[in-house]
């Protein structure tokens, strides 16, 4: 099954807000998804810095000095804030490959990376990932968020929505793709690889890859609907926006809503029940085989 | 008039409590309020009973309903008003996919739009959709009469058993063994009396009527080859 939420703010004063309207999305499509939860959520960039959300199964001692030894090795001024099994690292964007090289070869996993986009995801109910990683308190200007009921893959960290296949990208999916081996095998001809035996991820890496070769948002989800097999409502993030796109038989649920706001995206209008101004939204559910996609 | 408040009362107890009015044969007539998108809400309804839900609801409202009329301000999710055998539902918003789906009897009114696969397999109910329908419409639909006031989506009518369709808009494309036919006299009474109990502003004679060509109905010994 799965949930997908998203929210797309208009207007800057509820930014603060954020993550308390995700959360509360997010956690009404428990039902659908009880298996792990993540979010994406595009909040503050400071210039010339980048920022990369790393994830690892025992945070006490893999975060332990990290700071000082990330510093040390690149000879630059790297911040750590560690959330849980999670950790943000800011950094001047110049120090970036080195840093995501450095990280890995720690054993970090690398959850995403991006002048703006934060990525917090893990195994269990939506309610206790949540407070884990105190999403309530998070702001920004758009975010989307993942339930999971696993299919396709095995119930990781590295299984849950969102997956981010390049800067300030990440995508959310309900359904299963049916072609995800065969594409995964041609992005890999194309020196694009994947992390995970996940079919989502191969999605995503399709969308990254497309955009890298110079189609817009757009474009590249127009691309879904030709190049991936299977059933998928997808939610993508970027750095300015997000999109949505169905395939063309669109048997997984979606509904939409905007307001002067926001503009919301979930699999069911229960979890808009709480949005402000919900009542007078125009409130619609997005054609099938059709690209929505709004940026600022 | 009893309400119902959903941000008190648990979705079971509403049921129960209307199941048993409907029971009763009471006629009576209950508001509900707080919906916020619930599934399964005024299910199962099995009397005469009047129920006006004040928002948008999940999946399968109104389902199996016999006798009751059910008014949703609002939008419904996927599966509004499946398997029913008599009654009313209106939908005063958007019906999201499979609305009417296996419908015995009853009118389904939309005064919306509906999504995809509205009508599949109906076996008798009528359904009346004020706005557009999405593809796959009335998909192996049996029985019953299928009316739409806006435009249909992809492959109208798929594998059409005996459901009359009529459609005043646009048709994306028509499915396996659907085609167009002519609206005979029979056909305008049908459709006038269904027009005027959906409170629907349309003439029958600006619509086109669509049926089975019925050459699935029986295996063609000339395709053998094909298998």
């Amino acid at each position: 099954m799965c949930g997908i939420v998203g929210l797309f703010l208009k207007k800057d004063d509820l930014r603060p807000k954020l993550g308390d309207m995700l959360t509360d999305m997010l956690i009404t499509m428990t039902d659908r998804g009880p298996d792990s939860a993540g979010i994406a959520i595009y909040g503050d960039e400071a210039a010339g810095s980048t920022k990369i959300t790393v994830q690892s199964d025992t945070p006490d001692i893999a975060f332990a000095g990290l700071e000082a030894a990330l510093n040390e090795a690149l000879g630059t001024t790297a911040s750590v804030k560690t959330v849980d099994t999670h950790a943000v690292i800011v950094l001047p964007v110049e120090k970036q490959d080195a840093a995501v090289s450095f990280l890995e070869g720690k054993g970090l996993r690398i959850m995403g990376v991006g002048s703006s986009m934060e990525i917090y995801k893990e195994v269990g109910l939506p309610k206790d990932v949540a407070a884990r990683f105190g999403l309530r308190d998070m702001g920004g200007s758009h975010g989307i968020g993942h339930t999971r009921m696993a299919t396709e893959s095995a119930v990781t960290t590295m299984g849950a929505h969102p997956f981010s296949t390049a800067d300030d990208q990440c995508l959310v999916h309900n359904g299963s793709l049916s072609n995800h081996n065969q594409m995964r095998r041609k992005l890999a001809k194309k020196g694009v690889f994947t992390k995970s035996e996940n079919d989502t991820e191969v999605g995503a890496a399709y969308i990254s890859s497309r955009i890298a070769e110079g189609a817009s948002l757009g474009q590249a989800l127009e691309g879904t609907i030709d190049d991936l097999d299977g059933f998928f409502t997808f939610v993508t993030g970027t750095k300015n926006g997000f999109g949505v796109v169905r395939d063309p038989i669109a048997c997984k649920p979606a509904v939409m809503a905007e307001t002067e706001d926001y503009v919301a995206f979930a699999s069911e209008y229960r979890a808009f029940a709480d949005l402000p101004g919900i009542e007078a939204a125009k409130v619609w559910e997005p054609e099938p085989a059709t690209v929505y996609f709004w940026e600022r | 008039m009893t309400t119902l408040d959903m941000s008190t009362t648990p979705l079971r107890e509403v049921n129960v409590t209307l199941q048993e009015a409907a029971k009763s044969q009471s006629n009576s007539a209950f508001e509900i309020t707080n919906p916020r998108g619930s599934h399964a809400v005024a299910v199962g309804l099995d009397g005469p009973l009047s129920v006006t839900i004040k928002g948008s609801t999940g999946y399968y409202c109104a389902g199996m309903n016999k006798s009751a009329t059910i008014r949703v301000e609002g939008s419904t999710g996927p599966g509004v008003a499946e398997n029913m055998m008599s009654g009313e539902v209106v939908i005063e918003g958007d019906a999201s996919q499979y609305a009417g789906a296996t419908g015995h009897g009853g009118l389904l009114n939309i005064k919306g739009n509906a999504s995809s696969r509205c009508g599949i397999s109906m076996k008798g109910i009528d359904i009346v959709v004020h706005g557009n329908i999405g593809h796959m419409s009335a998909f192996m639909a049996q029985k019953g009469n299928l009316v739409v006031l806006g435009d249909a989506g992809d492959a109208l009518g798929d594998s059409l058993y005996e459901a009359r369709l009529f459609v005043r808009g646009s048709v994306k494309s028509l499915g396996a063994d659907c085609i167009e036919k002519e609206m005979r006299p029979e056909h305008l009474e049908i459709l006038k009396d269904l027009l005027a109990k959906a409170g629907a502003n349309a003439k029958p004679e600006e619509f086109k009527r669509y049926g089975s060509a019925r050459k699935l109905y029986n295996f063609n010994i000339d395709h053998a080859d094909e298998y």
